[in-house]
Parts: structure tokens; C-alpha cells; sequence
């Protein structure tokens, strides 16, 4: 018998080696599970579980819902469009009034990082981050490294490349720790407005130049161009990040080797990643939305067992 | 005739161990019956095998409809000897055989805590089919509940039997009984069956223990 070291999952930084290869374990068990022809198990059957999406979401907010349904849990949605935040409820208001509705875990989109941090400290349930602002998206980073997985059969002393707009990825701040925790090697690429400063603290490499950064890399993840974060500019166009970092079926043709694309979606077609890329069997992109499901589960089931 | 071995004022009878009073009365040594004894050896266990083998093809005949479905972890071992017993007997003919996790369908899944899931591997259809569920040790009938729970998720089977080494029929907390048994057992509570295989443990055992108190 085994269980996470941790009640709540609000980051891949605070998480252990062992907890990542027992959720990776687990989903595999759920991936069974969903090719059935019954794609679903009754474990949950008495939890409910609130999906609190403070910020817009398609895919993920779709990901944990049939996640929460293939385990039987009752759900309920909150997207804070149409609700009293409107009106001026503070967060810890309006999750106190959901609990008090017998609510017994919590997963969370929220665009200010650290908001499912402090919700952690100040109400008794799981909590499951679900994105925070430029923080963390832990399932994110889960089903990243068990897509790759998958496709490689091992993480340790894979090349793994971030391509693109790293200061405000969560994607990528869950990506990084874990990728390191399990024994890849890291770089980044992308303007350099676009990465962190000290970003060589966390122990990866940064290479301005894309063509030398895919030359290096076994797999790129590329990441979306977040207009929404820019309150200034970070790059001149979207057209001149396009023709430098734009990721394009030539580019990919002109290198010496096969490499897997990864994106956690919405893609900026023509942007970032060209069509004749994203939909190429060089891609692990619609492989990434299957196995979030099987990840999500298995992280609802491993924290709600932990009484 | 019982096989009744007197041992001047002990006594054995069906493997447990009685003390006989003055007026003749057998009553259970409960000490003797704490100590850690084998129930059936690697001699004895094949024995039981072969004849569950027999009473499964008297009743299924060649298995052209039947398939045998073993319960994960330790019911699999079993499964496994009845599967290659069964083969060799019926000379090759091929027989359809599962493995079924069960873990996800527990009752106890809040109180216990998770735990880790082993694999499902049921390569053929159960829509019709006669199944025979395979486990190890029959106690309170909630891993078979959970089994049954789980199997039905793959498929509509015709019917379902339940084939046990040892039923511990007192034990029993759902209406749950098994049509083949290899051994019952007359067990109180603080004791625990431990059926040791020669694949893990490396030698046939089945033993009677007390439970550790942790």
C-alpha cells in the first residue's frame, strides 16, 4: 500500500520522485480503465468534488470533469463569470460557502499565483491546482512527462526543450521540476524578454538560437504565445516571433534527426507552431489531451484515499 | 470413519488440535490452534488442484463456452495452476483466461487508503460466457462482491461460479458462496490463511497464523 506524501497538489516543486512514479503508475492503470467498454470504475462514488475555474478554461476544465466522472464522484462547476465574485465576494468566502455545502475536494483555476497555496492553508480539504497565474499546472507538467514517458519508455538523460514564452508559463513551471526530478536535461529557448532572469538557478541551460536548441533536443515543447499576460511588450510582432521562433515543418525537415513536438494547447496556429507541424505524426499533441484524463483520475484517486 | 489421532489427553481431528476431557468431550486447544501450522503442503495442494481440475471439467466438459477469470494479486496464482492443469488434462485445447483487478471497485477504499493496482488482462469476451472466478482465500465475500462488481463492467456472462482454495465459512459478511472449494476451514478471527506460492514465496504452503498486531 502506498500514498502520496502530500494532501494537496499545488505544485510539482514540492513533489517527490516516488509520488510522481505512483501517480505514472496509477494512471496506467486508469488508461485500462478508459479503453474499456465501460470507462468507468465506482472508487469515488462518495466524494463531491468542486471544479473552482476562476479563469477561462477549455481543456483542462473538460479534462478533470470526465476525470471526476469516470470515478463516479459527483461534481459540481464554478466559473466566476455569472457568480457572486461579481458582486464582490472574496475567494475565501465564496470557497468557505461552497464547503459548508459538504464539498470534499477542490480543484482550482486561479489567474493570481499562489491562490490554491493560500486556500490550502485556511480550509481543511484537498486541494488541486488546476493553473495559478505564472506558477504551476501541475497536471500539466503530470501528463507532459507521462506522454513522453510513453513514447520513450524512460525520462533519464532525455533532452527536453521549452521553446518559447517561458516568464509567463505555468506550463513550464511545472514542466522544469519535473523533468529534472526524473532525471531529464532541460533548455530553454525564446527571446530573451520572454525568459526569466537567474532561470540557470533552477539547473537548466538557455540557447537564444532555435535551430541550435532543436538540434539538441529529443523533444520540444512548445509553448503558446499568452496574449493575455502582456500587459507590456515583450516582443515587437507576433509575426517577427513567428519568423524566430516559430516552429514550422522546413525547420523541422532541415535537421538531422526526428524530434517530438509537444503543446499544451490553445495552439496560435501560424504563430508558434505551424499547422503542417501540430498535425503531423511528429506530434504528441492530441496523445497529451488523451492521457490527461488517465492522469487527472489518477491524481483525484490517489489524494481522495488519503483520508 | 473420522480420523481421530489421540495423543493420551490431545487430540487431532481434521488438522486442529483438541484437548480430551475426563468424561471424553473434545474440546479445541486454543493454544495449540494459535501456533503457526501448515493447513496443506506442496503434496496436499496439488492433490486439491487436480481434483478442482476434475469437478470444473465435469461440469464445463471441453470450456468451448467457459473461461476462467483469476482475481489479482494472489487469486492469480491459482488461476494460473488451475489454467496449466487444466491444459495439460484437456491435452491443449485452448481455454479462454483473465486476470481481473479488482482494486478500484473495493468497499474499503475510504477507510484503507489507496491502493496500488495491479493489471486487467481479459483478452476475450465474457457477453454469454460461463466464467468461473478464481481466488485464493474465501473470508468476509467482500473481495468477491467487488469482483463480481468489476467483472460485470467488461461484459454480460451467462453465469458465474466461485472456485476457492480455502473458505473460511464463518467469517462471512455478504451472502457470498463458492460452488468449488479446495479446503474449508473452521478459523476464529485473530487468525489469518496465508496460501504461500512456489512462484513468490518459493515453496506450496498454505498456513494457519496468528495476525500480526500492528
Amino acid at each position: 500500500m502506498s500514498a502520496l506524501s502530500t494532501k494537496h497538489l499545488i505544485g510539482l516543486k514540492q513533489l517527490e520522485k516516488s509520488d510522481i512514479d505512483l501517480i505514472f503508475k496509477t494512471a496506467d492503470n486508469f488508461k485500462e480503465v478508459l479503453n474499456r467498454p465501460i470507462k468507468k470504475v465506482p472508487s469515488l462514488r462518495d466524494i463531491t468534488i468542486a471544479n473552482m475555474f476562476f479563469e477561462d478554461s477549455t481543456r483542462t476544465r473538460i479534462s478533470f470533469e470526465l476525470a471526476e466522472k469516470r470515478l463516479s464522484a459527483d461534481t459540481i462547476n464554478f466559473s466566476s463569470s455569472g457568480s457572486s465574485v461579481k458582486k464582490g465576494e472574496t475567494l475565501l468566502d465564496t470557497v468557505r460557502n461552497i464547503l459548508a455545502m459538504k464539498v470534499d475536494m477542490i480543484v482550482m483555476r486561479h489567474s493570481s499565483s499562489g491562490a490554491p497555496n493560500f486556500l490550502a492553508q485556511h480550509v481543511p480539504v484537498n486541494i488541486i491546482n488546476a493553473g495559478d497565474g505564472t506558477h504551476e499546472h501541475p497536471t500539466q507538467g503530470l501528463l507532459d512527462g507521462y506522454s513522453v514517458l510513453q513514447k520513450f519508455g524512460s525520462l533519464k538523460g532525455l533532452n527536453y526543450l521549452i521553446i518559447g514564452d517561458v516568464k509567463h508559463s505555468r506550463v513550464a513551471g511545472s514542466d522544469i521540476p519535473l523533468m529534472l526530478k526524473m532525471g531529464a536535461k532541460v533548455k530553454v529557448c525564446g527571446p530573451p524578454t520572454l525568459i526569466p532572469k537567474h532561470i540557470e538557478e533552477l539547473g537548466v541551460t538557455y540557447e537564444p538560437n532555435l535551430r541550435k536548441a532543436l538540434e539538441w533536443c529529443d523533444v520540444a515543447n512548445v509553448l503558446r504565445i499568452q496574449l493575455e499576460r502582456m500587459d507590456i511588450k515583450f516582443i515587437p510582432s507576433l509575426r517577427e516571433y513567428s519568423l524566430s521562433y516559430g516552429v514550422n515543418r522546413a525547420l523541422l525537415d532541415s535537421l538531422n534527426k526526428d524530434i517530438t513536438i509537444m503543446h499544451p494547447g490553445p495552439i496560435n496556429r501560424g504563430v508558434e507552431l505551424n499547422s503542417d507541424v501540430a498535425d503531423s505524426k511528429q506530434s504528441l499533441v492530441l496523445q497529451q489531451v488523451e492521457n490527461g484524463v488517465a492522469i487527472r483520475m489518477a491524481v483525484l484517486y490517489l489524494l481522495a484515499g488519503r483520508n | 470413519m473420522v480420523d481421530i489421532v489421540s495423543e493420551g489427553k490431545q487430540a487431532r481431528f481434521r488438522g486442529e488440535h483438541y484437548n480430551v476431557s475426563h468424561k471424553g468431550l473434545y474440546l479445541p486447544n486454543l493454544q495449540m490452534q494459535m501456533q503457526p501450522r501448515v493447513i496443506l503442503d506442496s503434496k496436499k495442494l496439488d492433490l486439491t488442484i487436480t481434483r478442482l481440475c476434475h469437478q470444473l471439467i465435469e461440469q464445463h466438459k471441453d470450456f468451448s463456452h467457459s473461461a476462467i477469470v483469476g482475481v489479482q494479486p494472489r487469486g492469480v496464482y491459482l488461476a494460473d495452476r488451475i489454467y496449466k492443469k487444466l491444459t495439460s488434462i484437456l491435452k491443449g485445447k485452448h481455454i479462454d483466461y483473465g486476470k481481473l483487478d479488482i482494486t478500484f471497485y473495493r468497499d474499503d477504499f475510504r477507510a484503507k487508503g489507496p491502493m496500488e493496482a495491479d493489471e486487467t488482462n481479459i483478452g476475450f469476451s465474457l457477453e454469454g460466457k460461463n466464467i468461473i472466478l478464481i481466488d485464493d482465500v474465501l473470508y468476509t465475500g467482500r473481495t468477491i462482491r467487488a469482483a463480481l462488481d468489476a467483472m460485470l463492467d467488461y461484459g454480460r456472462p451467462a453465469d458465474v461460479e466461485l472456485l476457492v482454495l480455502i473458505d473460511r465459512r464463518l467469517h462471512r459478511h455478504l451472502p457470498i458462496q463458492a460452488k468449488y472449494v479446495g479446503k474449508v476451514i473452521d478459523s476464529i478471527t485473530a487468525e489469518k490463511v496465508k496460501v504461500e506460492w512456489k512462484e513468490t514465496d518459493g515453496k506450496d504452503n498454505v498456513w494457519i497464523i496468528e495476525e500480526d498486531k500492528d
